[in-house]
Order: C-alpha cells, then sequence, then structure tokens
C-alpha cells in the first residue's frame, strides 16, 4: 500500500489576518494588507511599503521568555503551529515521538535580529570588529534558521527528522513537499510542515530596492501589489507563517481525522539560467507542474484552480502565464489562476507555505480568492486570473507554484485522495 | 535502490583537493591556526581553521566571483571537483542531475560588508548582489546555474549533518528519477566578526591559543571546538544508474536517519543520536559486528562528548575504533559533516582509520584511534553528526566491495 500525506490541521499568520478564519476572510473579501512600513523608519528607502502583521506575542499565548528567545518569525511559526496542531489534533500520543517530523522553511531567516544586533555591536556599521558585550544573550540563535524547525520540534515534542528548508522564495513550497515526501518514504508518521519569514527590516528591503524588484508605489500602498496587471512595477513586501499538519493518510483515516486534502504531488527544479532573471518560455517551472502532476496520477485538465506566484514583477508574471500555458495547454484558458500576494504581499520563504493554506481553505470553502487590484491586465498575461472578487468555484485539485532567486521553480498539487 | 557516491570534491583547511585533504587526515596534521584576519580579543576564541591562500580567481569565472560569498566559492570547488572525479555528462539531460548545497551560516562575510554600507552610507549603498550572496540557498542556485544543472535543486539547514541529511534526502530524489545528485555542506564563518560573535554566543568555541591543545574533543582538557571552514561535495547515483555508465563507485551510502534532540545543546543524553546511528544501521542492514570505524562528531565540550562517549559504548558493547579528524582542523558547520563524509570515504578506500590529531590518550572508555593512522580491514564506516539547532544524523557507507 503506497503511503500518503493528508494535511489535517491547518494555522496562519499573515498580514492583516492571524488565524486561518480571518485570514480566509481577508482574501475572500479581496482586502489588501499591504500599507506604509510601520516596523522601522523606512524614510530614505526607494520602496517604504510593505504587508505588515500586527503581532503581539502575549496576546497569541508566548510567555516573556519565549518571545525573547525567538525572532520574530519564529514567533510566527510558534503561532501558526499552534492553531494547526489545535485544528488538527494529531494523535501525539499514539504516534512515537521519533516518527514525528518537522519540516519549516525559510529564505533569510533571522535577518532582522541580526541586523537589529550588529547595529548595536557595530556602532550602526562603523565598526568592522564588532563590540561583542553588546550582542543580546540569544544572538547564536539567529545566525542559522535551523532554530526555526527546532523552536517547532520542541513545540510539538517530535524527535523525528526534523529540518528547515531555505531555498529562497520556494521554500514554503519545498518544504510541504519534503515533508510529504518523507510520510512517503516512511520516514515519519506526522509531519508538521509550513514556512515563516519576518523580513521587513532595512536591509532585507535594502536589497530588493538595490535591483528595483520591489513596488516603489509609496502613495498608494493599499493598490501597490498588481500581480498581472499592466500598471504593476514589482511586489510588495510581506512578512507571516502558515503551518500544515500532514499525517500518513491511513492513521488520520483511522483515527476519523477531518482530512483536509492530500498533498498529492511535488517537484522543485532549478532553471540553470540566472540568480534573479527568468527565461520567458517557463520551461522549468512547466516541468515541475507536470513532475507534480504525474506524482499525483493527475491530468493537466484534473486542476481546478492554480495559486499563482504572482509576485508582481513583470518578468514573472509573464514567465508564469507561459509555465502554466505550457504545462496545462488549453486548460490554462480555462482555469482560475490567481495570486494571493496581491493582498498580503510576497513573503519571500512563507508565502508558499500561505499560498498552500489559501489553496486547502479554496477546497474547503469552494470559493477561489482573487488577484486583487486587477484592473487593467497586462496583454502579454491573458489568463483567467480571477480579478478583484472572490469566486464560488468548487476545486477538488489545487496547484500551486512558485518561483525564487537561485532559480528554484516549485509545484505543489492538493487533491481528495482517490 | 542503492544510493553510492561516485564523485568526490573539498575544499578544506588542507587546500583545495581530495588529495591534500586525505594526506593531511591520514598523517594526523594539524592545520590549526591563529584566526588571520583581525583581532579577536572580544571574542574569546583565538584559533580557526582556515583554508589557506584560497585565491576564487584561481577556479571560479569571475562574474560568479563577484556575486558571491566565499561559503558559495568553497561549494563550487568542491562541486566542481566532484563532478570532473565522477565522470558525469551533465549535458545530456540538464534535468538528469540536481543539487542540494546545505550551510548554517550563508554568506555572513558579504552580508556584513552589506550591513555596513546600508548602515553607515544609506539603502542605496548597498549593492545589487546581496540579494544572492548571503541567501542560504546562493551556493545551490550558483551550482546549477554555472553547471546548467536543472534537477531536483535544494537547500537544507541542519547545521553539522546538513551533508548526512542530504545523502538521505538524495535517496528520495534518486527514487522519483533524478539520475544523480550533487551533495554537499559549504561554510565559510571566519572571515566576518560578526559571525563569529554569533558563534561565540553559543559559549562552545574553544578560547585556547595554543593550537596543539585548543580542541582535544574526548580528553579531560576539552574546553570547546576551534571553529573552522570549509566543504565537501559528493556526487551520489542509484548503483545501477553508476555500474551502466561505468563509473567507479567510490562508496555505498547504506543507510541514513536522523533525529531531534533540542535547540542549543547538541543532544542532551546522547538518546537522540544513538536512535539515528540504530536507524541508519537499521536501513543499511548490519549490526554492531558490522562497524568498523566510527567518525565521531566530536564538539570538544565535555558535557557533548560525555554523551557521545556513553551513547557508543551503548551501540557497541564490544567496542569500535573511533575517530575525529577533525580535531586537526576544526569544526567547520555544514562544512563539519561534509568533511567527515568524505574522510570516511577516503578511508575505506585506503583501508586506513585516520588519527585523532593532538589527542594522545582517551580516557572515555572508547578505542579512539590516536597518534598514528590505523591499518585495518575497512568494510563498513559509521558518520555522526550533532548540531546545536538539534539535529542528530547518522549515515552507514560501506566500501563498494563489501556492500
Amino acid at each position: 500500500m503506497k503511503r500518503e500525506a493528508v494535511v489535517t490541521g491547518i494555522g496562519v499568520v499573515a498580514p492583516g489576518a492571524i488565524g486561518a478564519t480571518a485570514f480566509w476572510d481577508l482574501l475572500t473579501a479581496g482586502r489588501t494588507a499591504t500599507r506604509h512600513v510601520t516596523l522601522f523608519d523606512a524614510t530614505t528607502f526607494r520602496s517604504r511599503i510593505a504587508a505588515e502583521v500586527d503581532f503581539d506575542p502575549a496576546e497569541h499565548g508566548l510567555d516573556e521568555e519565549q518571545a525573547a528567545r525567538m525572532d520574530r518569525y519564529v514567533q510566527f511559526a510558534a503561532v501558526a503551529a499552534a492553531e494547526a496542531l489545535a485544528d488538527s489534533a494529531p494523535p501525539l500520543a499514539e504516534v512515537p515521538p521519533w516518527r514525528v517530523g518537522v519540516s519549516m522553511g525559510t529564505a533569510v531567516g533571522g535577518t532582522t535580529r541580526l541586523e537589529r544586533d550588529y547595529v548595536e555591536m557595530s556602532q550602526e556599521g562603523a565598526d568592522w570588529v564588532v563590540d561583542r558585550s553588546a550582542a543580546s544573550p540569544h544572538l547564536y540563535r539567529a545566525l542559522t534558521p535551523s532554530v526555526l524547525s527546532g523552536e517547532i520540534a520542541e513545540l510539538v515534542g517530535a524527535r523525528g527528522p526534523v529540518r528547515t528548508v531555505s531555498t529562497g522564495c520556494t521554500s514554503g513550497l519545498d518544504a510541504v513537499g519534503y515533508a510529504a515526501q518523507a510520510i512517503e518514504d516512511d520516514l515519519a508518521d506526522v509531519v508538521v510542515t509550513g514556512a515563516a519569514e519576518s523580513p521587513i527590516s532595512p536591509i532585507a528591503m535594502a536589497c530588493f530596492d538595490a535591483i528595483k524588484a520591489t513596488s516603489d508605489s509609496n502613495d498608494d500602498p493599499a493598490r501597490a501589489s498588481r500581480p498581472f496587471d499592466r500598471d504593476r512595477n514589482g511586489f510588495v513586501m510581506g512578512e507571516g507563517a502558515a503551518v500544515l499538519v500532514l499525517e500518513e493518510a491511513s492513521i488520520a483515516r483511522r483515527r476519523g481525522a477531518r482530512i483536509r486534502c492530500r498533498v498529492a504531488g511535488f517537484a522543485n527544479h532549478g532553471n540553470a539560467f540566472h540568480m534573479t532573471g527568468l527565461r520567458r518560455e517557463g520551461e522549468e517551472m512547466a516541468r515541475a507542474v507536470t513532475t507534480a502532476l504525474d506524482r499525483a496520477r493527475r491530468s493537466a485538465t484534473d486542476v481546478d484552480y492554480v495559486n499563482a506566484h504572482g509576485s508582481g514583477t513583470v518578468q514573472n508574471d509573464r514567465h508564469e502565464t507561459d509555465a502554466v500555458k505550457r504545462s496545462l495547454g488549453e486548460h490554462a484558458r480555462r482555469v482560475p489562476v490567481s495570486s494571493i500576494k496581491s493582498m498580503v504581499g510576497h513573503s519571500l520563504g512563507a508565502i508558499g507555505s500561505i499560498e498552500l493554506a489559501a489553496c486547502v481553505l479554496a477546497m474547503d470553502t469552494g470559493v477561489v480568492p482573487p488577484t486583487a487590484n486587477l484592473s487593467a491586465p497586462d496583454p502579454e498575461c491573458d489568463l483567467d486570473y480571477v480579478p478583484v472578487t472572490a469566486r464560488e468555484h468548487r476545486t477538488d485539485v489545487a496547484l500551486s507554484v512558485g518561483s525564487g532567486f537561485g532559480g528554484f521553480q516549485s509545484a505543489v498539487v492538493l487533491d481528495r485522495g482517490e | 535502490m542503492t544510493v553510492v557516491i561516485t564523485g568526490l570534491g573539498t575544499v578544506s583547511p588542507a587546500g583545495v583537493g581530495t588529495d591534500g585533504y586525505w594526506d593531511a587526515v591520514s598523517e594526523g596534521r594539524s592545520l590549526i591556526a591563529p584566526i588571520p584576519d583581525f583581532d579577536t580579543d572580544g571574542f574569546h576564541v583565538r584559533l580557526c581553521g582556515k583554508v589557506p591562500g584560497f585565491d576564487p580567481h584561481q577556479h571560479i569565472e569571475g562574474r560568479y566571483v563577484v556575486q558571491t560569498d566565499a561559503f558559495s566559492w568553497f561549494a563550487m570547488v568542491a562541486a566542481d571537483e566532484a563532478l570532473r572525479d565522477s565522470g558525469l555528462d551533465t549535458g545530456t539531460d540538464p534535468y538528469a542531475t540536481g543539487v542540494l548545497i546545505c550551510s548554517c551560516a550563508g554568506g555572513v562575510e558579504f552580508g556584513q560588508h552589506e550591513i555596513a554600507a546600508l548602515w553607515s552610507g544609506g539603502p542605496d549603498h548597498v549593492g545589487p548582489y546581496q540579494s544572492i550572496a548571503w541567501f542560504y540557498a546562493a551556493s545551490t542556485g550558483q551550482i546549477s546555474i554555472r553547471n546548467g544543472l536543472k534537477g531536483m535543486c535544494g537547500v537544507l539547514v541542519t547545521d553539522e549533518p546538513g551533508m548526512l541529511d542530504a545523502l538521505g534526502q538524495s535517496e528520495g530524489a534518486l527514487r522519483r528519477g533524478t539520475s544523480a545528485m550533487l551533495v554537499g555542506g559549504s561554510e565559510a564563518p571566519l572571515g566576518s566578526p560578526f559571525s563569529l560573535a554569533c558563534q561565540a554566543g553559543a559559549d562552545v568555541l574553544s578560547a585556547g591559543d595554543d593550537p596543539s591543545s585548543a580542541y582535544l574533543p574526548f580528553t579531560e582538557r576539552a574546553s570547546g571546538y576551534v571553529p573552522a571552514e570549509g566543504a565537501a561535495v559528493a556526487v551520489a547515483e542509484d548503483a545501477a544508474t553508476a555500474r551502466a555508465r561505468g563509473a567507479r563507485i567510490r562508496a555505498v551510502v547504506a543507510g541514513h536517519a536522523s533525529t531531534f534532540g533540542g535547540v542549543g545543546a547538541f543532544d542532551p543524553g546522547g538518546a537522540g543520536l544513538l536512535h539515528a546511528a540504530r536507524g541508519a544501521m537499521d536501513r543499511a542492514g548490519i549490526g554492531p559486528d558490522d562497524v568498523d570505524v566510527v567518525f565521531a562528531d566530536a564538539v570538544g565540550t565535555p558535557k557533548a562528548d560525555a554523551d557521545e562517549a556513553a551513547m557508543l559504548r551503548e551501540l557497541f558493547p564490544g567496542g569500535v575504533p573511533v575517530t575525529a579528524p577533525k580535531a586537526g582542523f576544526g569544526r567547520a558547520y555544514a562544512g563539519a559533516g561534509a568533511l567527515d563524509v568524505a574522510a570516511a570515504v577516503l578511508s575505506l578506500e585506503h583501508q586506513v582509520i585516520p588519527p585523532t590529531p593532538q589527542v594522545s590518550d582517551a580516557p572515555c572508555g572508547l578505542d579512539l584511534v590516536v597518534r598514528v593512522p590505523r591499518v585495518a580491514p575497512l568494510r563498513t564506516a559509521l558518520v555522526l553528526s550533532r548540531g546545536l539547532g538539534g539535529g542528530n544524523s547518522a549515515v552507514v557507507l560501506r566500501h563498494p566491495d563489501h556492500a
């Protein structure tokens, strides 16, 4: 009997919405959470807008010690994990801890704390040899994002395979894909998986300023993230986390768990082209889609909904549109394709998992979220992007795609099982 | 599905290349030296294992050098050697070969320069390569691009065990249709004072200033480890694929397992590492009597060493030769497990157990190989690794004639 991974719980910390219910309300209302940056003074920056999470760790059950120890992105993950565990109630008492794993994605990890401490230790960048005595006691935990999966493992009581996945902006898809494979390959029975990011810090914003990848629509932040629109001008930085509880299907069935969907197929490829550039044709992303569908034993025409990478850069939107056409053929013109980055921004490594949570909710509710701010499509982008307004639409098979710096191209297929 | 290693490359404190690495390791040479680039008085660490005289321009095209940190240079150079060594044809089908290079600290020296530029000059002083040099995925991405490899491309951050976990992950990738995986670990955490300050915060670095006594794992004088830099990359393939193309099989990856032991403490009690070792041996279908040598994690703190020694005594009641070549050059984070895997492959090939440098005796009830290399019939090696983030991993490597 082939082992399969099913989703039995989700948790979300997103800009403008903490908790899966609030998140889904925001998306289906087509509301945008993009605004002027408040987390630091961005006056001198080219892009001064972001999708921020209004987050008080104490309000979400983290004590003072946890709040001090965990970097902001880890706090997001801990809160999302707690929600996902409550939603799923996985049978942790029956599954040996050695068979419980964690697979969490992040692109830039503890950047925010690293930078904050660095500024203190270097007299605002003046001293190359920093003053170690000015470091916070938890600094060593910021250098290496293995701490993200470690903290979630502590929370869950996992003692099996615990890993952080860091493939840039596809981390959130890859982490979940690897988690499902760990279950398929009999390395674990339960895997808590997802991704987290808190990159709204000067250095992370500045590095995207430097290559003009982010939007500078500073006068109109609510409408700045405009995937597939003629007037788009880059992505809007976001932050957040999403966590999914995956279980081996027979265990979930036996305990009568509410099975939300199956993680049916996953594939990832490098484009072997450029660290930030994309070839228009989208061949590698298309290949990831085709392979993920093959692994799910689904055909292109089975896909009911495509959750797009849809970052809102010209090159991404065209690359991705071509990749979807290349992989789904004529069916690409019939299937709804939407980008929630229009509402919650682009939270780098986290967004892939947040988008998978959106796919789960779309399957649950029979509604697909819209692409907000899409009023005049780019003529080169000619698919059905569900502009502005959410749509009632039954989804049995959802496809989520992602693309990231480093050339990473990933695809995950969710379905209701066979 | 049997995963085999058909190519190997290293950049280590012994220099570029596996030949020099094996010479130094098998002789038990000490490669530990003062941290050369800046005054580390405030960091309570004075010594390191640095790659000597490394000039990236000797090995890598300028356009790649300028947009990457040293951790990616080491990875690219080790990958070049591994690919050459494997004789793999990567040109026919770009999707046939994937890449998975692990790192703990990413391009931290590059990052420190850019953060300094930002805070002293403003956002427009940050260069265009910060977005692609600092993040943990930089090495996998650049190796994919530089070598035209479009197979499964990934990055794990599991600290020192990274390479061991990458070998485990490669089995899943090969089973799903990738023909070959370029897997490794790479780290360059020494050139940035800020990086050293981060490492020093965990209170596990040796403060010693005598290269002969600063890193003495499994001894009563153990007082932390010496940080190091370096990389190792291997080409992993399915045995059948490798044989069909007439490749030289350097070692069989017979089993892998990983467990979690808690954040910030190197698996207190050793139960996690023990479980990982047993898991890897079970998957390899072997028992304790089949293991001819253990490459120990050897953190070099009294507690972590005692836990590992106790776990080894429990797993091998009849004893087993144990070694820790890294005592001669330090602990290179994601490069550490990778360089241990490389040492184990070379050890099986040469039928020689390299000694644990600097250490003259081991009062911890282990058969620690010290002072001189030990010639022995070696069929099976067990490699162990732990990370401060909580990961414990074990890999069983077997000589291809005895797998």
